[in-house]
């Protein structure tokens, strides 16, 4: 190719327009699509300014006033708002800690499972019916935790609590005035693990789902140079497979921990939760999540109440995007390595 | 500890597909055999059935024989995994791991033989197998930092340095130059002359000049016809095959008067 040859002089006014380098006339589809998209990208700084806006002008009269009389009135029983607010607070994240406990492994398992071990066949029809899962409504799963799954699990509650009991989180026994110890169980089986199994069953689709992605976009590439050096299958997951994978298992257990923190429904059906801090998991002593705690008591609150409720809600929010923020450091720390170059 | 390869009457199917017929081939230690041929005419793929790679894909199989010093790779009791741990493999395009530095790369094949290494046997091999692949200089300050960050050439050679840190017996490589700029490539081409001290050498090629310029034996491979089996053409000294070949076949694609 010459680099010589001299730019074209004229700009084509005369001959035909195709040739022209003149802005011919203005492009309406570009100027309409760039406003479109601009303007969606403004409407979501628009609307996050706006709920955070209603939550702290809502939330922090509640938290910094000493609560009154149309307060809710557990607040004034427990002596003030953080009393109140952070054994709450303690419920929400130590149900979805549980239940993140519970569904990352089998989420990553089934999700491993599809992508490299299963028959082609057997794995499509696998993500169908996980797809399925995700597609249950949670106040159905609610319903099925409270009248299935807690009831069928009682018996072997009773069994934990008796045969393991040493292990501080299954002690349900409490002495009574005469020193006596009695089992302090969940009446039919509706404590903090049932409640958490049932989160982990409603995470553990899009865990699944996504990790699946993920672990199928692992380049095979990389797959052969791990067999290539005598890695067994498993080996070559953990050689290629998981460290590639793990900015988007990361991602996608944060997707899960989030729905985990929200979940308001099957929570409220399931746990008759209280303002309290514990971790024995057996009892009838069981902590509040925060979204099952305003769900339930939003109805009947009013003024200065609801505004505590709202605080609380505040609170939450806080606590999914710290959850978010932590997530993307550790997938940014490790950028270098990430493959993405 | 180079490997003598005999291949008798290997054919190689794909499920249904019947990708090659007939290869009677022996493959010399301590010398560099090259593959050359057309695109489908089945020498990657023998090439990858020297270490068992090809059954990567569902439904492989081979009817016939590799032997590796007179041991079958394909016997009844052979595990694939111990096979590719003594048939090391170079690709068309370097692959390290992304999320290893160099010098996890360098030891990401002993690591899997589940060796507890002291530290310094682990130095010593990273230094070793660097060395052994051309690139110790280069890399020597940064042997933390990611693979991915080096050149092309530089990631194909630290390719080299992780299959021969496991010494193996055979070295295969499947168009190691394929994706590299011209002064890359003569850097891995020098290598490859350095590597049949040790090793037995298998390299498939695009590029005949690169073949001429490597290689001891050369082998031709090539389709009967669009949709029949690949075949073994024609095997013998790069000299001969280059200059004077038996076939018409290998001499018109030699040539160029290819297709």
């Amino acid at each position: 190719m010459s680099t010589q040859t001299p730019p074209a002089e004229q700009v084509g006014t005369e001959s035909d327009d195709s040739h022209s380098l003149v802005r011919s006339k203005a492009r309406y589809g570009d100027a309409l699509f760039s406003g479109i998209s601009s303007g969606s990208a403004l409407m979501i700084f628009v609307i996050l300014a706006a709920v955070a806006t209603f939550l702290t002008s809502q939330a922090l009269p509640a938290m910094t006033s000493e609560p009154d009389h149309t307060g809710l009135s557990e607040v004034s029983a427990l002596g003030g708002f953080w009393q109140w607010a952070l054994p709450l607070a303690f419920g929400t994240v130590w149900s979805a800690v549980l239940a993140m406990l519970m569904a990352v492994p089998l989420a990553v398992g089934i999700a491993l499972y599809l992508s490299h071990y299963a028959p082609r066949r057997v794995a499509r029809i696998f993500g169908y019916l996980i797809d399925l899962l995700a597609a249950v409504p949670s106040v159905v799963f609610g319903l099925w935790g409270l009248m299935v799954l807690a009831p069928t699990l009682h018996p072997f509650y009773k069994w934990l609590n008796e045969t393991m009991s040493w292990f501080p989180l299954f002690n349900a026994w409490q002495a009574r005035e005469d020193g006596e110890l009695r089992p302090v169980l969940a009446v039919g089986g509706q404590n903090m693990l049932t409640a958490a199994m049932v989160l982990a069953l409603m995470i553990t689709p899009i865990i699944t789902a996504l990790s699946r992605e993920v672990f199928l976009q692992t380049p095979l590439l990389h797959e052969e140079a791990s067999l290539a050096l005598g890695a067994t299958r498993w080996e070559m997951v953990k050689q290629a497979v998981l460290p590639f994978s793990r900015p988007g298992i990361i991602s996608a257990c944060m997707l899960g921990l989030g729905r985990a923190l929200g979940e308001t429904m099957a929570v409220a059906m399931i746990l008759p939760g209280k303002v309290l801090v514990t971790f024995k998991l057996l009892t009838y002593n069981n902590p509040n999540t925060i979204a099952a705690y305003i769900a339930q008591n939003f109805p009947e609150s009013e003024g200065f109440g609801k505004m505590q409720l709202i605080a609380a809600g505040l609170i939450l929010f806080i606590i999914t995007l710290v959850v978010n923020m932590i997530a993307r450091g550790i997938i940014a720390s490790r950028r270098e390595f990430s493959g993405a170059n | 500890m180079a490997k003598r390869i005999e291949i008798k009457d290997l054919d190689i199917y794909y499920g249904k597909f019947h990708a090659v017929r007939g290869v009677n081939l022996t493959i010399e230690p301590r010398a560099v055999t090259a593959f050359i041929g057309s695109s489908g005419c089945g020498k990657s793929t023998v090439l990858r059935s020297i270490n068992r790679m090809h059954e990567v894909i569902e439904g492989a199989y081979v009817d016939g024989q590799v032997l590796l010093d007179g041991v079958d790779l394909y016997g009844k009791d052979v595990d694939p995994v111990r096979v590719r741990r003594q048939v090391g493999m170079v690709f068309q395009r370097p692959n390290p791991f992304p999320t290893m530095s160099i010098r996890e790369n360098v030891l990401a094949g002993v690591r899997l033989n589940n060796a507890r290494m002291p530290r310094s046997e682990q130095d010593e091999l990273v230094e070793k197998s660097l060395r052994g692949a051309n690139l110790w200089n280069e890399v020597k300050d940064r042997l933390d930092r990611p693979g991915s960050g080096l050149s092309g050439g530089q990631q194909q050679r630290l390719c080299i340095a992780r299959a021969i840190a496991i010494s193996p017996d055979v070295i295969l490589m499947d168009e190691p130059c394929s994706a590299l700029d011209p002064i890359s490539t003569l850097a891995i081409e020098d290598l490859i002359k350095e590597l049949k001290d040790q090793y037995t050498v298998v390299i498939v090629t695009h590029n005949m000049q690169q073949a001429a310029r490597v290689s001891d034996t050369t082998a031709f491979f090539n389709l009967k016809k669009q949709g029949e089996p690949g075949e073994l053409i024609e095997v013998g000294p790069t000299e001969k095959i280059f200059h004077n070949p038996d076939q018409q076949a290998t001499e018109d694609y030699i040539t160029g008067r290819f297709g």
